[in-house]
C-alpha cells in the first residue's frame, strides 16, 4: 500500500497530439480516486501512465516514495483490472490468478494460499478449474479482480471495469468493488465515463476534460460546487441547466425573468447561470419566478422531469410526482442554489454571499 | 457450420491457396506503423525473431529474382562459356515472336474462360448451398473436397477422362459427332484443359462465395425480403453487391490461378509434348529455360510475367480501396 | 426463411457429381486390371483388384533406376508436406511476432521486405531459383525441397493478422504479471494460436504435398521423388507402350490425392476458417 504522486504529468503523442497536460494529483494511501470524463479526455491515458503502459512525456509519477517513470509495469507493484478483463483464455481461473505470482517466483504454497483467499473473498472458489469462456460476465469480472487481489499490490488500477456488464450487474459489482477496496484498504485509481459510478465509488473525483483536470474533490463537493460549466454539465443527472443571464446589481435577468438575489450577486454583467433541476420548484403566487413553458415530461416515478423553456432557453426541472402539469408554469429557486460561471471561460465565479446568508431563508426576503 | 469472414472487404479474405503469393489484399498495404499500442522494445530480440524468415527470403527470393532480372539482359552461351550483354533484345525476341504472341493469346483466352466459368459455377453452387438446409453439409463436403487435389493429379484424371481409348468424355463427344482427339488436336486439348482447370478451381470459389453469402447479415436479407418480392431481383440488387468484395478478390485469385497454378495440369495434359498443344506463358518460361536452355529469353519472359503480376496487384489495391467497401 | 425447392437440390447434386465423380471414378478404375480398363473404358464399379494393384504400386520398385517404390514416394510427399507446414509455422510465427509486438527501427522495412514476396510467384522465378539451388549444392535433398518454398510471406501475413486481433489488454495484463517477451510468446501467444496453427498447418500441408514444379526440378535422384513427381515419370514411361498401366496410374493418382482430401474433409472447419478468415 502506498500513496501515489502524479506531478505535472504530460502526455504528448508522436504526432504532436497532447492527450494529458499538466496533471497534478496527490493520492493518499488507501484512497479511492476516480478519474472521470468523456471519452478522449485523457483519463485512460493518465491511468496507463501510472501503470507503465504508456510512457510519460513530462513530469513524474511516484508510487510510495519511488519515482517509477522508467520502471517496467511488472515492477511497479500495481495491479490492473481491464475493461474487457483480459483474462488468459487458455488458462483456468486458478492459473489466471496464479500466473503473475508464478512469474515472480512466489513459492507454490503461498500461491495456493493467496489464490484460495482471493477466490473465497470473491466467491469464485467453485470456478477455479474452469476457463474464462465457461464463466458469465460477472464471474469473469470477479476473476479479473481476483487477479489483481492475489498480487497484494500497492495500488489497484481499474480501467472502466464495469462497462461490459449489464446495468443491474453493474450496480451490484459497483457495491462489491467499493466494499472490497474498503476491506483491503488498497490505494485505487478507477477510470470511468459514468458519472454515477464516479459519484458512488470515489473518495475523491478527478474530472478531466481535454487532457486537463477540471476539478478535484469529494463527490458532493464537486456536485454542489462545480468548478466549471463543463463539470456542472458532466456531473449529475439530469445535467445542470446552464443559461445565459445578466446581473445588474442585485438582480438577475434570464430572458424574460428577473430574479432578486438577496445579496448573492458576485459580479455584474453577463453571466452563465447554472441551475440544478432539483433546485427548481413551483413558485407561489407572490414569489418572484421564471415563466416556464412546458414542452414535454419524463416520468421517473418518484418525481417527474419537466422539460421546457424560459424565453428562448431550455430548462429542465425536477418536480414532485404529484405536481399538476400545465403548459405555462412559474418556477422559483433559492438564490443560494444558483451557480455562476464566467461566460467566456466557463469558470465558476465564487459566490459573493456572506457565510451568514446561507441560513437566510429565501422565501422570506430580508428587507 | 459458421463462417467468420468479415464481409467488409476482399482485403480481409486471406488468399491462402498460393502458399506463396497472391496476397494482394488491402491489408498488405497497411504499413507496419499500425501496430499495438504497447510493444516490447529490445535491441536484439526482434532481429533474432526475424532472422530465419529474412534469411530464407533473401537467399531464395531476392537473390533469384534479381538474377532473373539481370540475366534477362544477357545472352548466355549455350555451353556455359560466359554471357554477353544484349540489352532489351531478349524482350524483343520474346514479344515479337509469333509463337510467343500466339501463346500469349491462348493464355489470355484460357485465363478468361477458366475465370469466368469457375467463378460462375462456384457462385451458383454457393447460392444454392446457402439456400438448402437439409443435406447442406453433405453437399459442402463434396464440393469442397476437390480443393485438395493437386494440379498434376487433376491433369492426370482429366487426361484419363479425355483419353482416346478409355475416356467417357471422348465417347460422349462422339455422340454429337465430335471426334475428340485430346493431345493431338490443339482445340480439343485446349477444351479439355479448360474443363479440368475449371473443375479444380470451383471448390475454392465455392468456399469463399459461401462464406461471403453467410456473412450477409440476416437483417439485411430480411429487410430486402420486405422491400422486394422477387427472389432473383433481391439477389441481384442486394446480395450480389454485398458479395462484390469477395467476387473481386476471387477474380484476381482466379486470374493468378489460371496464369500460374495450372502449370502442373498443363504439363501433365500435354504429355510432355508441348509441340502442337496449347500451353500458357508460364509453361513457356519453363520450357525455354529448362528444355531450350535459353536462359536469357526465359528470364525476360519471367520478368514480363512479374510485371503482369505486379500490375494485377496494383489494380487490386486500387479497386479495393476505391470502390468496394461498404463498412 | 427460405423455401428449398427441388431445382436447388438438382443444381447441387449435379454440381457435386461434376466435382466429385471423377474422384470416385479414379478410385474405382484403379481396382480393375489394365487390360480390363483398356477394353471397357473407365469404371464406376469396383473391380476386385484393389489389393493387387495397390500392393504393386506401393512396393514394386519402378522408375528409370528401379529404385523407387510408391511407399517411398508417399513418405517423401509426407516429409515435404509436414516439413513445409512445420517450417512455415515456425518461421512465420517468429517473424510476425517481431513485427507486431516489437518496436524497432527497421520494422517497416522488414515488413515490406517480407511482404514483397507476395508479389512474385515461384513459377516466374523458377529458373534462377534452380540456379541458386544448384550453386548451393542443394539439388536432390530434402532441404532443397522444403526450404526454398518457405521464402514467402503467406504464413507471416496470416499470423500477423491473427496477432493483431489478439486483445492488447492481454499483453498489458501479461506485462503486469511480469511476463517478458519470451514468456509472453510461449505462455500466452502460442497457446492462444493453437487453432490458428492447426488451420495453417492443414492448409500448408496440402500446399506442400501438392507441390509439383519445384520437386520436379529439384530432384533428379529418384530417392527423393514425391508422388507428384511420380505421376510425371509414370507418364513418361507410358508414352509408346501398347497397353498403358491405367490401373497403376489411377492408383498413384488416388494415393496422391487421398491424404490431402481426407485432411480437408476431416478438418473442414479449421480448413475453411484458415482459408477465409484473416482477422477476428
Amino acid at each position: 500500500m502506498a500513496a501515489i504522486d502524479i506531478n505535472n504529468v504530460h502526455k504528448v503523442y508522436a504526432g504532436g497530439v497532447t492527450a494529458v497536460s499538466d496533471v497534478q494529483l496527490q493520492i493518499a494511501d488507501g484512497e479511492f480516486i476516480v478519474l472521470v470524463g468523456p471519452s478522449g479526455c485523457g483519463k485512460s491515458t493518465l491511468l496507463r501512465m501510472v501503470a507503465g503502459l504508456e510512457t510519460i512525456s513530462e513530469g513524474e509519477v511516484k508510487i510510495g516514495s519511488r519515482v517509477v517513470n522508467e520502471t517496467e509495469p511488472a515492477d511497479r507493484d500495481i495491479a490492473m483490472v481491464f475493461q474487457n478483463y483480459a483474462l488468459y483464455p487458455h488458462m483456468t481461473v486458478y492459473n489466471n490468478l496464479a500466473y503473475g505470482l508464478k512469474n515472480r517466483g512466489t513459492p507454490k504454497a503461498e500461491i495456493e494460499a493467496r489464490v484460495a483467499e482471493a477466490a473465497r473473498m470473491l466467491e469464485i472458489t467453485q470456478f477455479l478449474d474452469r476457463r474464462p469462456k465457461q464463466l458469465s460476465g460477472g464471474q469473469r469480472q470477479r476473476v479479473a479482480m481476483g487477479r489483481a487481489i492475489v498480487r497484494k499490490p500497492a495500488a489497484f488500477l481499474f480501467d472502466e471495469p464495469l462497462s461490459n456488464l449489464d446495468a443491474k450487474l453493474r450496480v451490484s459489482m459497483r457495491g462489491e468493488i467499493k466494499r472490497l477496496q474498503r476491506r483491503l484498504g488498497t490505494t485505487s485509481i478507477y477510470v470511468t465515463h459514468d458519472q454515477l459510478e464516479a459519484m458512488t465509488l470515489a473518495d475523491r473525483l478527478v474530472v478531466l476534460n481535454g487532457g486537463r483536470v477540471e476539478q478535484i474533490g469529494a463527490p458532493l463537493e464537486v456536485y454542489h460546487a462545480p468548478a466549471s460549466t463543463f463539470v456542472a454539465s458532466f456531473i449529475g443527472s439530469p445535467a445542470m441547466n446552464l443559461m445565459q443571464g445578466e446581473l445588474h446589481g442585485d438582480r438577475l435577468a434570464i430572458g424574460p425573468a428577473i430574479l432578486g438575489l438577496n445579496g448573492f450577486a458576485p459580479i455584474s454583467g453577463p453571466v452563465t447561470v447554472g441551475i440544478r433541476a432539483e433546485d427548481l420548484r413551483l413558485a407561489r403566487v407572490e414569489e418572484e419566478a421564471m415563466p416556464f413553458r412546458l414542452d414535454y415530461v419524463e416520468e421517473l416515478g418518484s418525481q417527474r422531469l419537466v422539460h421546457g423553456s424560459v424565453g428562448d432557453q431550455t430548462l429542465t426541472a425536477a418536480v414532485p410526482a404529484e405536481t399538476e402539469l400545465v403548459s405555462e408554469m412559474r418556477l422559483a429557486i433559492n438564490p443560494r442554489r444558483l451557480h455562476f460561471f464566467a461566460p467566456e471561460t466557463g469558470k465558476r465565479i465564487a459566490s459573493a454571499a456572506p457565510a451568514a446568508a446561507a441560513s437566510v431563508s429565501v422565501a422570506q426576503p430580508v428587507a | 457450420m459458421t463462417y467468420t469472414t468479415s464481409p467488409s472487404g476482399a482485403g480481409r479474405l486471406l488468399p491462402w491457396l498460393g502458399g506463396g503469393r497472391r496476397v494482394r489484399s488491402a491489408r498488405a498495404r497497411e504499413t507496419a506503423t499500425e501496430m499495438k499500442r504497447v510493444q516490447f522494445s529490445s535491441p536484439v530480440l526482434p532481429y533474432l525473431f526475424l532472422f530465419p524468415q529474412l534469411a530464407v527470403i533473401f537467399v531464395f527470393f531476392y537473390w533469384p529474382s534479381v538474377q532473373a532480372i539481370q540475366s534477362s539482359f544477357y545472352l548466355e552461351d549455350p555451353f556455359g562459356f560466359g554471357s554477353t550483354f544484349v540489352g532489351l533484345s531478349n524482350y524483343a525476341d520474346a514479344v515479337f515472336s509469333p509463337e510467343y504472341q500466339s501463346i500469349a493469346l491462348f493464355t489470355a483466352v484460357f485465363t478468361a474462360l477458366v475465370t469466368l466459368f469457375s467463378l460462375s459455377i462456384g457462385l451458383l453452387l454457393a447460392v444454392k448451398a446457402d439456400k438448402v438446409i437439409r443435406g447442406s453439409s453433405a453437399y459442402k463436403t463434396l464440393l469442397i473436397s476437390v480443393y485438395a487435389i493437386a494440379a498434376p493429379v487433376a491433369g492426370l484424371i482429366g487426361m484419363m477422362l479425355f483419353d482416346q481409348h478409355i475416356g467417357p468424355f471422348v465417347e460422349m463427344a462422339s455422340w454429337f459427332g465430335w471426334n475428340m482427339r485430346v493431345g493431338l488436336s490443339y482445340f480439343d486439348t485446349a477444351f479439355a484443359m479448360i474443363v479440368v482447370a475449371v473443375w479444380k478451381q470451383v471448390p475454392y470459389n465455392f468456399i469463399f462465395f459461401l462464406s461471403g453469402l453467410q456473412n450477409v447479415p440476416m437483417s439485411v436479407r430480411e429487410a430486402a425480403t420486405i422491400d422486394c418480392r422477387s427472389g432473383f431481383r433481391r439477389f441481384w440488387t442486394v446480395v450480389l453487391p454485398l458479395l462484390a468484395p469477395t467476387a473481386f478478390f476471387l477474380l484476381i485469385i482466379n486470374v493468378t490461378y489460371s496464369l500460374f497454378d495450372t502449370f502442373g495440369l498443363i504439363d501433365v495434359m500435354v504429355k510432355d509434348k508441348p509441340a502442337n498443344n496449347p500451353i500458357t506463358l508460364v509453361y513457356k518460361v519453363y520450357n525455354d529455360g529448362f528444355r531450350g536452355n535459353d536462359i536469357g529469353g526465359s528470364s525476360a519472359q519471367s520478368v514480363i510475367l512479374m510485371i503482369v503480376v505486379f500490375a494485377l496487384t496494383v489494380i487490386q489495391f486500387r479497386l479495393i480501396e476505391r470502390r468496394i467497401h461498404y463498412t | 426463411m427460405h423455401r428449398t425447392n427441388l431445382s436447388d437440390h438438382l443444381v447441387l447434386i449435379f454440381g457435386s457429381l461434376f466435382l466429385f465423380l471423377p474422384v470416385i471414378v479414379a478410385f474405382m478404375t484403379s481396382t480393375h486390371t489394365a487390360a480390363d480398363i483398356h477394353s471397357n473404358g473407365i469404371a464406376i464399379t469396383p473391380g476386385g483388384h484393389f489389393f493387387e494393384t495397390y500392393e504393386k504400386v506401393l512396393t514394386q520398385k519402378g522408375g528409370f533406376t528401379g529404385e523407387i517404390t510408391g511407399a517411398r514416394m508417399v513418405m517423401n510427399s509426407l516429409i515435404l508436406g509436414v516439413g513445409f507446414a512445420a517450417g512455415k509455422i515456425v518461421l512465420s510465427m517468429m517473424a510476425a511476432y517481431a513485427i507486431v509486438y516489437f518496436r524497432f527501427p527497421m520494422a517497416t522495412l522488414a515488413f515490406w521486405v517480407i511482404f514483397t514476396t507476395l508479389l512474385l510467384p515461384l513459377e516466374v522465378r523458377i529458373m534462377p531459383s534452380y540456379q541458386v539451388m544448384s550453386s548451393l549444392g542443394l539439388l536432390n535433398s530434402y532441404t532443397g525441397l522444403i526450404v526454398p518454398l518457405l521464402a514467402s510471406a503467406t504464413g507471416t501475413f496470416y499470423f500477423r493478422q491473427f496477432f493483431k486481433s489478439v486483445p492488447e489488454e492481454l499483453l498489458e495484463a501479461a506485462r503486469m504479471d511480469g511476463a517478458g517477451p519470451f514468456k509472453f510468446f510461449f505462455d500466452i501467444l502460442v497457446p492462444l494460436s493453437r487453432t490458428m496453427i492447426a488451420a495453417i498447418f492443414i492448409i500448408m500441408f496440402v500446399y506442400g504435398w501438392n507441390q509439383y514444379l519445384w520437386p520436379m526440378l529439384m530432384t533428379t535422384d529418384e530417392k527423393f521423388f514425391t508422388l507428384m513427381r511420380g505421376i510425371k515419370s509414370i507418364l513418361q514411361v507410358w508414352i509408346g507402350s501398347q497397353i498403358p498401366d491405367y490401373n497403376e496410374a489411377f492408383a498413384l493418382a488416388v494415393l496422391a490425392m487421398v491424404p490431402p482430401l481426407l485432411i480437408v474433409v476431416i478438418f473442414q472447419r479449421w480448413f475453411i476458417k484458415g482459408l477465409t478468415e484473416s482477422d477476428k
